[in-house]
């Protein structure tokens, strides 16, 4: 779950971590008075969840209320990569001396959290990663042990030949571990973390993305997701326990597992069409998982087709046929539905779904191509 | 033979009074697997298709000399879970719940490397040896004992790929399935080594799918000491980048993990890739008779 940089930004304030924070305003209006009661040079950022709001013009610097209100005016409202700009951060603007990068991520490979520096801040990482790969200075942290202070020490040298900035740093790293672990997350960065003129450090921007799966650990946390940012099918999906992403295509597919979800759409793709969606029903499946499931497919209006791809394993085929059917009862489903159903209780699903109309196929190919030959019939 | 578990498996189940973990201990019991013990704490004393339980993994594997476990309980519960099987004695856990938190299995596998026990998962399907042992929520009617290992990072998938082999006419040694997750207790290439040294398995049908850098890293492998035919498929060459599709593992972010970069790496290692599942079962075929 990604918060915004307001967000993280006042979790990292609660930390201790030097960030000239501001406020969000949502309105040009808004935007004016936080400039008044700030005083001096803001900067306006639009709050969006995706990379590249510099780029897209979504973040400009002011130093009049007239230049505060026509550059809120313009970034509001504004598209970035497809979502609709509706909040800003207006934050004291600071002297840049250098530009530097802080994160701590989890990597796969060696099982940890590793903590990464570059001194080439300011800029995408990946790119610093993939152009100046000697630029970027990483530690593995041992997840029992912490950071400890000989690694941060080292690593803020990466970055400061000052002892005093090296001090402070060292410091920023230990609190951003702190957060990192006690809120579960999966990314937290500081790009740029900055030093100004006067030589005090800033954590310029903030990124925390939190591990879906440690939100059962801090409920509270579910109040910080963006709702607005969600592709409302997706939310509902979430709410189900399901898991869906919408795609542009007219098979509706759903199936049990993500891999063999992923395999579906993939092999609609190699027959020559393309999928309306990724939904997985997940393992220990209800058949009100299933109704929730058709719902979502059948309320997506490209959907001229629905391909069901049931291997049983923790999934029982019957549970499936009950939802399936009491879907026929609930939702018009008027659209053709393939369905390939075999494994764990196949036979008393079968002998369920006999008086329904579904096309029934053997393979999971042979389902592709069915759902394809009716959707383009 | 086979790999990690057979005739010798001794299996203690966690959670089992619960709706999967009874429903399936019984599909095990059915299969043949030989399951000697339920945990549940506060549930002790009870048993549950004739399989006595205890309230704790220590009584357990005092009490029956189990040595395996298989984790059905909920994901809030399950590194707790995997913790009190590390120090009950077991050599190999196989943890079936899906959804435990990335940093937690970071102090997992950290504490399992020094206790030298062996996690199979989170977020595993379990592992069936066909003709000996079935541990985990396989259907255990689609196995057919053979001599084809298959490994792979998703559930409905592998039985997908298993069924393919089978109606082949080839059966398998072991096929396990590793887990989805960001950090997993093995991987790809742990379970290489072990099908490598392993007499009954003759050739390896592994299932990657996008995200991470796994499947690159086991072309490397595979190219450096892997002596048997390997074929390959990889999910999720239709899915957009930045989305988590089910899996918490799989997503494809900052341009790597990508399913066409894993499909190159493994071409170059002379890995047939194939296009649909099914497919796994004709290149393992060519493989063989050359």
């Amino acid at each position: 779950m990604k918060l915004q940089e307001y967000q993280a930004k006042e979790i990292m304030k609660a930390e201790g971590i030097p960030v000239k924070s501001g406020k969000v305003a949502t309105t040009p209006e808004e935007a004016v008075k936080i400039y008044h009661e700030l005083g001096g040079k803001v900067v306006i950022k639009s709050q969006v969840l995706v990379g590249g709001r510099g780029k897209a013009g979504g973040i400009k610097l002011a130093s009049n209320a007239d230049e505060v209100k026509e550059k809120a005016t313009a970034i509001l409202g504004m598209d970035i990569k497809g979502i609709t700009v509706k909040k800003v951060l207006v934050a004291p603007a600071v002297d840049i001396a250098a530009e530097t990068y802080i994160g701590i991520i989890i990597d796969r490979k060696s099982k940890s959290p590793v903590i990464m520096v570059s001194p080439a801040g300011g800029v995408d990482i990946e790119q610093v990663a993939k152009e100046t790969p000697e630029k970027i200075f990483m530690t593995r942290i041992d997840p029992f042990l912490g950071v400890m202070s000989y690694q941060s020490r080292a690593l803020a040298s990466k970055l400061f030949s000052e002892p005093d900035l090296i001090k402070k740093t060292a410091k920023v790293i230990h609190q951003l571990y702190n957060i990192f672990e006690r809120n579960d997350a999966s990314l937290i960065e500081i790009n740029p973390f900055c030093t100004d003129t006067g030589g005090n450090v800033w954590a310029v921007d903030a990124k925390l993305v939190l591990d879906d799966n440690g939100l059962v650990k801090h409920p509270g946390n579910e109040d910080l997701r963006n709702i607005d940012e969600e592709v409302t099918e997706e939310l509902e999906a979430r709410a189900n326990d399901l898991s869906y992403v919408k795609l542009d295509g007219n098979i509706g597919c759903m199936v049990n597992g993500a891999g063999l979800a992923m395999a579906t759409m993939d092999i609609v793709k190699y027959f020559g069409s393309e999928p309306a969606n990724f939904l997985d029903i997940g393992g220990s499946s209800s058949p009100e998982k299933v109704l929730a499931a058709l719902k979502i497919i059948t309320g997506d209006p490209n959907v001229k087709v629905i391909f069901i791809n049931i291997f049983g394993g923790i999934t029982r085929c019957d549970d499936v046929a009950k939802g399936i059917i009491q879907a026929y009862d609930k939702l018009s489903m008027d659209m053709p539905i393939v369905i390939r159903l075999t494994g764990t209780n196949e036979e008393e699903a079968k002998k369920l779904l006999q008086e329904t109309k579904l096309v029934s196929v053997g393979s999971m190919a042979e389902g592709a191509q069915k759902a394809i030959e009716l959707a383009s019939s | 033979m086979a790999i990690l578990v057979d005739e010798n498996t001794k299996l203690v189940v966690q959670g089992i009074t619960g709706r999967d973990g009874s429903f399936h201990t019984k599909q095990m019991i059915d299969y043949g697997t030989n399951v000697v013990a339920g945990v549940t704490p506060g549930k002790g004393g009870q048993s549950i298709h004739d399989v006595p339980v205890f309230d704790t993994m220590k009584e357990a594997v005092e009490g029956t000399g189990a040595n395996t476990s298989v984790i059905y309980v909920p994901a809030k519960f399950a590194t707790d879970a995997v913790f009190e099987a590390a120090d009950s004695g077991v050599k190999l856990i196989i943890c079936i719940a899906e959804g435990v938190p990335t940093q937690d299995m970071a102090k997992v596998t950290s504490y399992l490397k020094c206790k030298g026990v062996r996690l199979i998962g989170p977020n595993s399907p379990g592992v069936t040896s066909p003709g000996y042992c079935k541990v985990g929520i396989m259907p255990g009617q689609i196995f057919e004992k053979g001599t084809i290992g298959i490994v792979s990072r998703s559930g409905t998938l592998t039985y997908e790929v298993v069924h393919a082999i089978t109606q082949a006419g080839m059966g398998q040694s072991t096929c396990l399935g590793i887990g989805g997750d960001q950090i997993i207790g093995s991987n790809f290439i742990d379970i290489l080594e072990l099908f490598r040294e392993d007499a009954q398995t003759e050739g390896v049908a592994l299932i990657g799918e996008i995200g991470g850098t796994a499947e690159e890293e086991t072309a490397e492998y595979i190219k450096a000491r892997f002596n048997k035919p390997v074929v390959a498929f990889i999910a999720g060459r239709t899915a957009p980048p930045g989305k988590r599709m089910g899996h918490a593992g799989a997503i494809i972010s900052g341009g790597s993990g990508t399913a066409e970069d894993k499909i190159k790496a493994f071409e170059a290692v002379g890995v047939p890739v194939a296009e649909i599942p099914a497919q796994m079962a004709d290149l393992m075929k060519e493989k063989l008779n050359k």
